[in-house]
């Protein structure tokens, strides 16, 4: 325990085990990105997987949307300080879309229209941990959250869950994305405040 | 192994009013390693029962030794800005960490011209670009979006920037009888009439709420800005 804040109180305690340390709940949905939006037509949107052996898969939207659909429902945690209870999504589990993909890679970088990339190990993918979404609380993904599909890790820190996902390429080396080559943590667990380098 | 950003002692040594609902406050914070114009830091609070809460905030000044100058506003249902603009006095401590953030940062080695546009607190990581700015000959532009005239920060400083640095102020709600302007948001004429013309390719750093970061920079990019060379920082509906 750090100083103690002379007349500091702090609102009421809501001893939630499902708030990490160092988080609080907010009820709206606030925005943070790097910068302006891009607004990539239907059309003209494509998800790709590469892998490290330089195998490509790739879905139209069309082609996406036609995959079995899940419908989860998580606790997002933005390395900013707040964290959002209940989100209901619509998407493709990651374990879907990896089927036919064969690879021997273990880490992947999700790259997004825009330019903006992210990294994580393969394994943070796979098992039911992680979505394409295309569908908030019922409706059509709004591009200030990351539409029209974006990555959802709910398990890492927001950042991890890449707005306008383009793809996820295989790698067999760790490549740090956007904000882990901006002094953001590698990896962005919130349950051990992995925030910032060296956390 | 990268060295944890470790939590330091700050000690507060003066405030300033800048609003009714906003101030600035200035801490001595021995030990800090410097920060780049336009990064936050994180500040922690703690309670006496060990509940403690954390919130971000940018940094005002620019580099200056073990000095750090925050300038926070009021959230009206928020539980670390009313402690820091209502209760925190000067000689009393708090703890924060960083500088974090290697993105939303104006490098006074970069040469072509700024293009700053804030929207409301949104002023605050522009005016520590516009303090670290000093003998540099890289022109600044400054666009500054505010309700009305009481809600100005800096007041007092921005009126005596010097050469290089032009500043036009954008009233949303209402506009004092000189300003030359119809009270409202900010449009694309705006950015044609006070901003740099796309061709000059001018670094651009847009800082506000969500709503007013999202208008501006679909703006710039209809006016022919090059979105890789926007960067932006959104605040939330949610504060401090």
């Amino acid at each position: 325990m750090g100083i103690i804040s002379r007349a500091f109180q702090g609102r009421p305690r809501d001893h939630d085990e499902n708030l990490p340390p160092g988080q609080y709940l907010v009820h709206d949905f606030p925005v943070l990105s790097a910068g302006p939006t891009p607004r990539v037509p239907l059309d003209r949107w494509e998800f790709s997987i590469d892998t490290a052996e330089g195998e490509v898969h790739r879905w139209s939207w069309q082609e996406f949307q036609a995959l079995p659909q899940e419908t989860p429902t998580v606790d997002l945690h933005c390395v900013t300080k707040w964290s959002k209870f209940g989100t209901g999504w619509k998407g493709v589990s990651l374990d879907v879309l990896m089927e036919d993909v064969e690879s021997a890679a273990e880490y992947a970088l999700a790259y997004s229209y825009g330019g903006y990339t992210t990294n994580l190990p393969l394994e943070d993918l796979l098992d039911g941990k992680a979505w394409i979404v295309h569908e908030y609380d019922g409706e059509e993904l709004a591009p200030a959250h990351g539409g029209p599909a974006r990555l959802l890790v709910p398990h890492l820190y927001l950042w991890k869950s890449a707005k306008w996902i383009k793809g996820i390429r295989l790698l067999n080396e760790d490549w740090p994305g956007f904000w882990e080559t901006a002094g953001y943590h590698n990896y962005g667990d919130p349950w051990r405040e992995q925030r910032y380098q060296g956390d | 192994m990268i060295r944890r950003l470790a939590w330091r002692v700050a000690t507060l040594t003066e405030i300033r009013q800048e609003t009714p609902t906003a101030r600035t406050l200035v801490f001595d914070v021995p030990g800090w390693p410097g920060h780049l114009p336009g990064q936050h830091v994180d500040v922690k609070l703690t309670a006496g029962d060990g509940y403690s809460a954390q919130r971000s905030y940018s940094v005002a000044n620019g580099d200056d030794g073990e000095r750090v100058e925050l300038t926070v506003q009021l959230v009206g249902d928020g539980e670390v800005s009313p402690y820091l603009t209502e209760v925190l006095e000067v000689g009393d401590q708090i703890e924060l960490r960083g500088p974090v953030g290697g993105w939303f940062v104006w490098r006074p080695h970069s040469s072509p011209p700024v293009l700053l546009i804030g929207g409301g607190s949104g002023i605050v990581p522009l005016m520590a670009m516009i303090r670290s700015r000093g003998k540099s000959d890289t022109p600044f532009r400054l666009l500054y979006s505010l309700r009305d005239p009481g809600q100005l920060f800096y007041a007092r400083e921005l009126e005596k920037v010097t050469a290089g640095i032009e500043v036009a102020y954008l009233y949303t709600r209402t506009a004092p009888p000189d300003a030359g302007r119809a009270a409202g948001r900010i449009r694309a004429a705006d950015l044609v009439a006070y901003g740099w013309p796309p061709d000059t390719a001018p670094d651009v750093f847009v800082c506000g709420p969500t709503g007013f970061v999202e208008a501006t920079a679909d703006l710039l990019i209809e006016l022919g800005h090059d979105p890789a060379k926007i960067k932006t920082e959104r605040f939330g509906p949610t504060g401090g």
